[in-house]
């Protein structure tokens, strides 16, 4: 080519980034790996290795060991004998130790962006500009937390050794994103990197312990599913997942009932929404970024576009023009826009999803761009004609194919967006404030991004609703996935209470004087019999017979769930409003106080000055969630943009709440109020000992203008019940207080929909003292936040 | 070509100002052009000058040296090095006030190298109606073959299109067969909304380009105001059929600077838009800085000011 001829052509040329200092390492390293435990590199115990191979040309990177059981137990090993001394450390030290590692980053910043490039097939283009900045970014943000801890959470301690298994499509950058957190409070980690991209995450480590990291705080165990599988297994406190939603789905499984946190962020099928008044040129930069970024290798991406019907074809063809000028190619080369797949397996998952939404109808668009000749490359895609009901409008396909569609309102924009399992994130596209800012909140996302996409930072939490997974990583609503209350250090467990046995010498004839009163389910704000129509009797503390409640089944769980889905105007009910209802059902409560306590001294043979107590520890409790339910607040978080990223604390829909049998009024209580006060509508199962309690209280609900639906009560079996709640693929959370029986079977019973699950592995909770009992930590349980990011500017 | 007034044309066009500095912001990191094919660029970039003195103490003499400068930008040697002896490299205009068409147009016969003339009481514009239109008269009667008009920024800040338009296509037919520029004036009018909106009505009213700014006002051309009017452009054509050209003014001094405009031009209009009939950059220091990296280019040293001829 001469200088004539690109006159002529006016075409870029190429531009490739030099990889010798990459290659030089890997060469140094001897194209051989094993994992980095207690400071060093050590071979792995069973001398496995497998090939992490460059995605662009097919061609073998490096040797890397793959983590056995034994591999890990080492790591983990190392983990626990070193964190106590880096918890001890102090914050401020950590953070040095922190800022070191954000610093090194820098420094070796194009050595990472050229190893990741090389091992994950993403354009240098991202990997300079985007991965390696937001990698150091994050180590400087939790350096900011670590010197903080004790002022900002002074009720908390870290957790102890987090496992944390790194997908490939962001390799260092999902490292940054849990490693940073996990040191910056006090924890020491055991990472498993994604198969396909073990580097990186190697050279961090050396390189962190060149910049003074003390050996066992961060390990790497390198290999396969199987290692990852390991990793959950192993006697670790926390789980931080990244991946597909099929394996977060074993994740959760696996460590059910295990008392270890977990973490999962998993995948998505985000909508990306135009609204006819909509920059639509910049919302077609957007589209760009959001599905062809990282070839769509991204569990956030905008992979379903939504357009106003009057402008969808302007917008496409739009779209298709700015396609055309997509360039696909040598990731190394810096005018790329679209690099590698990162392996043929997926690339052929690619391309059959792709095949079958064409033959179900829909029509394929794909530039005339050239692809390299060898190679996992896939070309930049767009299928139009697909509807809602289509596969590749339903299933995550993880590359650069983009599905779209159209609506006619902003209501049915809403209806679509939402209609799926997932919950990660979505894009608005309005030059109208006042619709844009009415759009967001309605989202089922964790991010919703405005006039933009693909927007992250440190400072931001990052998570998802629903089948995304749960929990944050990023900004102080990161933070608690890496910490526990102080309260949580020394629990007990629960004392298991001796069972009733009906004291047939005592069983005496109902009382023919007094009006029989038959206590029902409580569904839909009515008092309803039990589907099946069996009573079970309930017996007093000292095994007389006080009464009978219906035996609920699963019908009438579906019932409750029914009634507690159509009671949405609840959560969108102000918080006055919803603070008043608190208030209320407190005052209603205490005019009945005599009544409540007498029928807990029977119920649960406590003595009349105990019973007394739990009740107005009761009402001070449904006060103090009055209280929360106006002030329990999102954050206004400042990330580097002009604009702000709004922080909201949002409902979480239905939940399902299982009462533990001690302080049956007061446990009941404290379960049901933070979540009611927070606008979740709930299905309620009362202790099963004494589900009287529960059921003298839906009188006081149905005095208290509680709407119908917001508290639904079934009573019964506790573990049955919990099961089938657990099971609800329409309830979106469960608390489940009780034997550590029942936090296993809810755990594990939770994986279909992925709910979200608090429960407190058979440990004991003092609900008479509010520092332990009540609050925020309480009040995080009852919330999903949504970062809605708002860039502005005229 | 001026069509008729359509006011939907300017009321639904949305401009969001985030978008657009994070287009302008990532697009010089997506594509990077080197070597050969950077020299080829540049070269290009030279053809696309409107070489330009707008000053008040330009003289005849003046204008004649730079008219000398816009026939042979690049060093004959340099030329023969790139390979490109055999191409006839010029710079894509001169521009300058009226006084100096006629002179311009002299030292420029048999070059082919048209002269454009600032006009219209140019950079403020605010000169009687009339007067702006006997202005162009003058210039074009004189010889100019190209015109660059400024608009009434007062139009553009009270939402006044159709004075605008009346007025641009006054100006339009009084430009006769010369190619007419538009001077948006982007630091008067300031917001992406008004720079969008008046790039639109211009083209409607038969601008043949569309150019930032006089290089007078506060702020000069920027990649975000170029990307709105680009866009302006591409809408224009999607609808008529008519490409309308693009010149960046006042700001543009340094070879990095233009590869980021005609990178912008190839992204988002195409391959035509990067000839000197759809792209010119109004520039006086910009020629000097291409002539030291093509030298560079070729001889792999750094190049110094004194070794290339000014203008």
């Amino acid at each position: 080519m001469s200088v004539a001829h690109y006159f002529e052509t006016m075409d870029y040329g190429t531009a490739p980034e030099a990889d010798s200092e990459a290659r030089g390492w890997l060469a140094k390293h001897n194209h051989r790996f094993g994992h980095f435990i207690d400071g060093r590199f050590v071979t792995s115990t069973s001398k496995a290795t497998f090939e992490t191979r460059e995605p662009a040309s097919g061609k073998s990177l490096a040797a890397i060991a793959k983590g056995t059981k034994a591999d890990i137990t080492k790591a983990v090993a190392a983990a626990k004998s070193a964190q106590p001394k880096w918890a001890k450390l102090g914050g401020a030290a950590r953070a040095r130790h922190l800022y070191a590692l954000a610093r090194m980053v820098q420094r070796h910043a194009r050595l990472f962006a050229v190893l990741e490039t090389l091992d994950n097939g993403k354009p240098i283009r991202e990997t300079r500009d985007i991965d390696i900045p937001l990698v150091a970014r994050h180590f400087y943000h939790h350096a900011g937390w670590a010197q903080v801890m004790d002022r900002e959470f002074p009720d908390h301690d870290p957790i102890g050794v987090a496992g944390q298994i790194i997908p490939w499509n962001f390799p260092l950058l999902m490292l940054a994103w849990k490693v940073a957190p996990a040191l910056a409070f006090g924890n020491t980690v055991v990472v498993k990197p994604a198969e396909f991209t073990p580097l990186t995450a190697l050279l961090f480590a050396e390189l962190a312990h060149e910049a003074g990291l003390p050996k066992g705080v961060l390990n790497i165990v390198t290999g396969d599913g199987d290692t990852g599988a390991a990793l959950v297994d192993a006697p670790v406190d926390k789980i931080a997942f990244t991946g597909s939603t099929e394996v977060g789905r074993i994740i959760r499984a696996k460590t059910a009932g295990s008392g270890k946190k977990l973490t999962l962020e998993l995948g998505g099928k985000s909508p990306f929404i135009v609204f006819d008044d909509a920059d639509l040129d910049g919302a077609v930069e957007g589209v760009i970024d959001a599905i062809y970024f990282n070839q769509g290798q991204v569990c956030c991406a905008g992979s379903r576009l939504l357009v106003q019907e009057g402008i969808a074809n302007r917008f496409v063809d739009k779209l298709k023009t700015r396609m055309a000028h997509l360039r696909v190619g040598d990731p190394l080369d810096k005018s790329i826009d679209i690099g590698a797949i990162i392996d043929p397996v997926q690339r052929s998952r690619i391309d059959a999803l792709v095949k079958k939404g064409v033959s179900e109808g829909a029509s394929l668009f794909q530039p005339d761009c050239k692809l390299p000749k060898s190679g996992c490359f896939y070309p930049p895609t767009l299928l139009t004609n697909v509807a809602p009901a289509s596969t590749v409008a339903i299933e995550e396909i993880f590359g650069p194919v983009l599905v779209s569609m159209t609506f006619r309102t902003p209501e049915e924009a809403v209806a679509l967006a939402n209609n799926t399992r997932y919950g990660l994130a979505a894009s608005v596209w309005s030059e109208t404030l006042s619709l844009a800012l009415d759009i967001a909140p309605k989202l089922k996302s964790g991010v919703v991004w405005v006039n933009a996409t693909n927007l992250f930072d440190a400072s931001v939490g990052f998570g998802g609703y629903r089948e995304s997974g749960f929990g944050r990583e990023g900004g102080r609503e990161g933070a608690f996935a890496y910490l526990k209350p102080k309260s949580h250090t020394n629990r007990k467990l629960r004392k298991a209470l001796v069972p009733l046995r009906e004291a047939t010498s005592v069983t005496a004839p109902n009382d023919a004087v007094a009006i029989d009163r038959t206590a029902k389910l409580f569904i839909g704000g009515k008092q309803v019999r039990p589907d099946g129509n069996y009573s079970r009797i309930v017996l007093s503390a000292k095994g007389k017979r006080i009464g009978e409640v219906g035996e609920g089944n699963r019908k009438d769980i579906r019932n409750a769930v029914a009634a507690a889905r159509a009671a949405e105007a609840w959560s969108k009910a102000t918080t006055h409003n919803r603070a008043q209802i608190l208030y209320y059902l407190a005052e209603n409560l205490s005019t009945r106080a005599n009544e409540f306590a007498a029928r807990i001294a029977a119920s649960s043979g406590v003595t009349p000055s105990m019973a007394k107590r739990e009740v107005q520890s009761s009402i001070e409790r449904l006060f103090t969630y009055g209280a929360y339910a106006d002030k329990f607040e999102g954050a206004v978080h400042q990330p580097p943009l002009r604009g702000v990223a709004l922080a909201m604390k949002e409902s979480i829909g239905v939940v399902g709440v299982i009462c533990p049998d001690e302080a049956p009024l007061l446990s009941l209580i404290s379960l049901a109020a933070p979540l009611i006060a927070m606008g979740n509508r709930i299905v309620l199962v009362p202790s099963e000992r004494s589900p009287l309690i529960a059921t003298d209280f839906y009188q006081v609900i149905e005095t208290s203008d509680v709407a119908a639906g917001v508290i639904n009560i079934v009573t019964g079996s506790s573990l049955t019940l919990a099961k089938t709640l657990a099971e609800h693929d329409d309830v979106d959370a469960i608390w489940a207080f009780g034997d550590r029986k029942l936090s296993t079977l809810v755990e594990s019973s939770s994986i279909g929909n992925l709910k979200r699950t608090f429960v407190d592995e058979g440990y004991a909770t003092d609900w008479f003292t509010p520092k332990t009992a009540e609050g925020p930590d309480w009040l995080d349980h009852a919330v999903e936040i949504k970062n809605i990011w708002i860039p502005y500017g005229e | 070509m001026p069509r008729p007034f359509d006011a939907d044309w300017i009321d639904e066009i949305r401009v969001n100002l985030s978008a657009v500095e994070r287009r302008t912001a990532t697009l010089p990191a997506r594509r990077s052009v080197k070597k050969d094919a950077q020299a080829a660029w540049l070269l290009k970039a030279v053809s696309c000058i409107d070489l330009t003195t707008l000053n008040g103490d330009d003289t005849e003499g003046r204008v004649r040296r730079l008219c000398a400068k816009a026939r042979q930008p690049i060093r004959e040697d340099l030329l023969q090095a790139l390979g490109m002896g055999d191409h006839k490299i010029t710079t894509g205009a001169i521009c300058v006030y009226h006084r100096f068409v006629a002179a311009a147009v002299d030292a420029l016969k048999g070059s082919g190298i048209p002269v454009a003339a600032v006009s219209t009481g140019f950079p403020a514009g605010l000169v009687p109606h009339d007067v702006k239109l006997r202005e162009i008269e003058a210039s074009v009667k004189d010889g100019a073959q190209e015109i660059d008009i400024v608009v009434t920024r007062e139009y553009v800040l009270t939402g006044n299109w159709k004075a605008l338009y009346d007025e641009m296509r006054d100006f339009r037919q009084a430009c006769g067969d010369a190619h007419v520029k538009a001077i948006l004036a982007t630091g008067d009018i300031k917001t992406m909304k008004n720079i969008a909106k008046a790039s639109m009505v211009c083209m409607m009213a038969g601008a043949d380009f569309i150019k930032t700014s006089t290089g007078k006002e506060s702020s000069n051309a920027t990649l975000p105001v170029s990307l709105v009017m680009l866009r302006m452009i591409r809408d224009y054509y999607e609808r008529t059929g008519y490409k309308i050209g693009f010149k960046p003014a006042g700001g543009i001094s340094a070879a990095k600077d233009v590869l980021n405009y005609q990178i912008l031009m190839k992204e988002e209009l195409g391959r035509p838009w990067l000839e000197p009939s759809l792209f010119r950059v109004g520039a006086s220091s910009l020629l000097a800085d291409i002539e030291r990296q093509l030298e560079h280019h070729i001889t792999g040293r750094y190049s110094a000011y004194n070794r290339h001829p000014v203008g």
